[in-house]
């Protein structure tokens, strides 16, 4: 078992033929992922990748029977492929653009609610489920699988807490990047549900960073899930100045409340073991799997 | 971006919603002819100067003034022009102050009192959806009242199906407290109001205060505004608004290479690629016994040029005592983000702090090699933690 994507999983590409598009969709194939077809409106019936491109998702999901999609198309329309999909039955939607108008994402999660689908992102690394399917831009050979699920907010730090975990001689069920923008459509508490009811994950990282609630609330809902299964968790950005945008535009503190200090303890009150050393991921999730066992 | 009171002003009344009028100036000529234009246009014989920065509590710090004359406009002015306002939000340097905003005055006396309140429209994350919120206690601290006295503080959260509705307009009106022909202005006040936060794709309006006159009308006495930089390919307008002065240098000066850089007082700099891992490795400089400083995300191409770009602008702040860089290499290789390190290096040929590189990922090994074997004073790390005592080492 795993989460969201796995060998079966139909996938498509929308911005299938754009320089991006091109070149994440030929590494997904690359790593075996069940890559389907592609859509760019306009190039429908050519081939690309050896794979067929549609003008519309309906058209992918019809032909190709396609139950997931990656979006890649730019900023300024990624909001109107997101709704595409979900209006077309897509099952998983993973956007990876970055710099979607928040007023654009507001009307995208508005519009899917109440339809049979999940999003994840925007402005994220994508999903991974080692050994079965990449549907994202991470490195596919750092992540091993294994019995350790991954929640983060982050690209590189995902590959970082994969990478510390791998060498502590374990590895991967699916690892989710939830995306660092403020209005993100699979929530941290959403992610780690996810993974906490999926009988292989044995373990789960989850890595936040600065601003919002999102860490607090999946510690709330941990906590009443009576979970045993353990949670190791990390917040970046401790040494941030409030009111400073640190990259991500969702990573801002506002006020006392959605600093790193402030998320850890509550964390802590919710019994996830939480490391305040980004180096110290790999080793602690080795340590609580140990005495679990 | 965040704007001007006087730019945020205007955008608000090109939407309808009233506002406190008034002219911007660069100096004390062109604040006396703007006071003369003013009265000529409203009739008032009061002003307010006010200096244009962007930072909040501008009154604290002297930074707005009431003048009874023209004699009294051109010295304040003189005053503020040029000062150095120091405020809660500035550092303890302040800001210069480039140009006044010579306002009517609005709190004349007549036949009601007048009343402020607190307006703003924002983002709520948690349900994704935009929301006014609002306050009777205007001209406060809204943190103050938040923390003080949360009852008086209101939100109406608006679906983005539909927008602002004239209940939920109503609804504001009602609980601030007021009636007659003040109750109907202020529903025209928020319903425009949220209209023009929607049209210009903004992040942030804060209204603070809103003001009831003495002849129950409603209007803006200042404006704080942010718009989405996302959305900024919408507003081409907009791009003239934006005054850099108001910008550290240092930052604008990264921004336009390409480098995502936040300017902070620490010693050791770093570069990083992604956001999070730059986050944290500011925190692990901290515990290794440094302060960061600065945030530079270099994000996905660490070439040699953009390598180079980066180390110039980390070298420009000269309380910096080291250098980390840590790039995970994934779809870039970390044996060219090597190369990159070391051609920077031998470009540059005055670099005088010492250096930690740690790379980890795709080629980290032959990265390791390339570093180790070129002569440079580069010190290799390939763990987290190595990088991490390796600080702790040059610090020492």
């Amino acid at each position: 078992m795993s989460v969201l994507v796995n060998k079966n999983s139909k996938i498509i590409v929308q911005g299938f033929t754009g320089s991006e598009g091109t070149f994440h969709a030929g590494q997904m194939i690359e790593y075996g992922t069940n890559v389907v077809g592609g859509v760019t409106p306009g190039k429908g019936g050519q081939t690309h990748l050896d794979r067929p491109v549609f003008n519309t998702v309906k058209d992918a999901v019809v032909q190709a029977e396609a139950d997931t999609t990656i979006i890649f198309v730019p900023p300024a329309f990624a909001a109107d492929a997101i709704m595409e999909a979900a209006d077309a039955g897509i099952k998983v939607i993973i956007t990876i653009t970055e710099g979607i108008p928040v007023a654009d994402m507001i009307k995208a999660a508005d519009y899917i609610k109440g339809k049979d689908c999940r999003l994840i992102g925007p402005n994220c690394p994508g999903v991974i489920t080692p050994g079965e399917a990449k549907v994202g831009i991470m490195p596919g050979f750092v992540f091993k699988k294994g019995t350790v699920g991954i929640v983060s907010k982050s690209g590189t730090l995902t590959y970082e807490a994969a990478d510390q975990v791998v060498k502590q001689g374990l590895g991967i069920t699916t690892a989710i990047g939830i995306g660092g923008d403020p209005i993100i459509g699979t929530t941290t508490k959403e992610a780690v549900e996810l993974l906490i009811n999926d009988p292989e994950t044995e373990a789960v990282v989850m890595i936040g960073e600065i601003g919002g609630q999102l860490e607090a609330d999946a510690a709330n809902w941990y906590k009443a899930s009576g979970s045993k299964k353990p949670v190791v968790g990390f917040i970046a950005g401790e040494t941030a100045p409030a009111g400073r945008t640190m990259g991500h535009a969702g990573a801002i503190v506002g006020g006392s409340d959605d600093t790193a200090q402030a998320k850890k303890a509550i964390m802590r009150d919710c019994g996830i073991h939480v490391v305040d050393s980004p180096a110290e991921i790999g080793k602690k999730i080795a340590e609580v799997l140990a005495q679990l066992a | 971006m965040n704007l001007h009171e006087y730019q945020a002003k205007e955008i608000l009344n090109s939407f309808g919603v009233r506002i406190q009028r008034g002219k911007v100036a660069q100096n004390a000529q062109e604040a006396v002819d703007a006071a003369k234009e003013l009265t000529t246009e409203t009739g008032t014989s009061w002003f307010v100067v006010k200096a244009q920065v962007h930072a909040g509590g501008r009154g604290k710090g002297g930074g707005v003034k009431l003048a009874k004359s023209l004699e009294e406009v051109e010295r304040i002015s003189g005053e503020i022009i040029g000062m150095d306002l120091v405020t809660p939000q500035t550092s303890a340097e302040g800001k210069r102050v480039h140009q006044v905003l010579i306002a009517e005055d609005v709190y004349y006396p007549g036949e009601t009192e007048t009343d402020e309140f607190y307006v703003s429209v924002l983002l709520n994350r948690g349900t994704g959806r935009n929301m006014i919120m609002y306050s009777t206690e205007g001209g406060m601290d809204i943190e103050t009242v938040a923390e003080e006295t949360p009852h008086l503080i209101f939100t109406e959260e608006i679906d983005p199906a539909v927008g602002i509705l004239p209940f939920q307009a109503r609804r504001v009106a009602f609980n601030l407290g007021l009636s007659g022909n003040a109750f109907k202005e202020m529903t025209k006040f928020v319903t425009n109001l949220y209209t023009a936060y929607v049209k210009s794709d903004a992040s942030l309006f804060e209204i603070n205060p809103v003001l009831k006159t003495s002849d129950n009308n409603i209007l803006a006495v200042d404006a704080k505004v942010t718009i989405d930089d996302n959305a900024m390919y919408r507003h081409k307008d907009y791009l003239a608004l934006r005054d850099i002065r108001e910008e550290s240098a240092i930052e604008v000066e990264a921004g336009e290479l390409g480098l995502n850089y936040v300017d902070l007082d620490g010693n050791v700099g770093c570069m990083v690629n992604g956001a999070g891992l730059a986050m944290a490795t500011m925190d692990l400089i901290k515990q290794a016994g440094g302060e960061p400083a600065n945030f530079l995300d270099v994000g996905g191409t660490a070439d040699a040029a953009r390598v180079e770009a980066a180390f110039k602008i980390i070298l420009k702040d000269p309380n910096v005592k080291a250098i980390l860089i840590n790039i995970f290499g994934g779809i870039v290789r970390c044996d060219r983000v090597a190369q990159g390190v070391i051609d920077a290096y031998k470009n540059m040929g005055n670099i005088n702090v010492p250096i930690i590189v740690r790379l980890q990922g795709t080629n980290a090994d032959i990265a390791k090699e390339l570093i180790d074997n070129s002569g440079l004073d580069v010190m290799s790390a390939t763990q987290f933690q190595e990088a991490a005592d390796k600080v702790q080492q040059v610090l020492a």
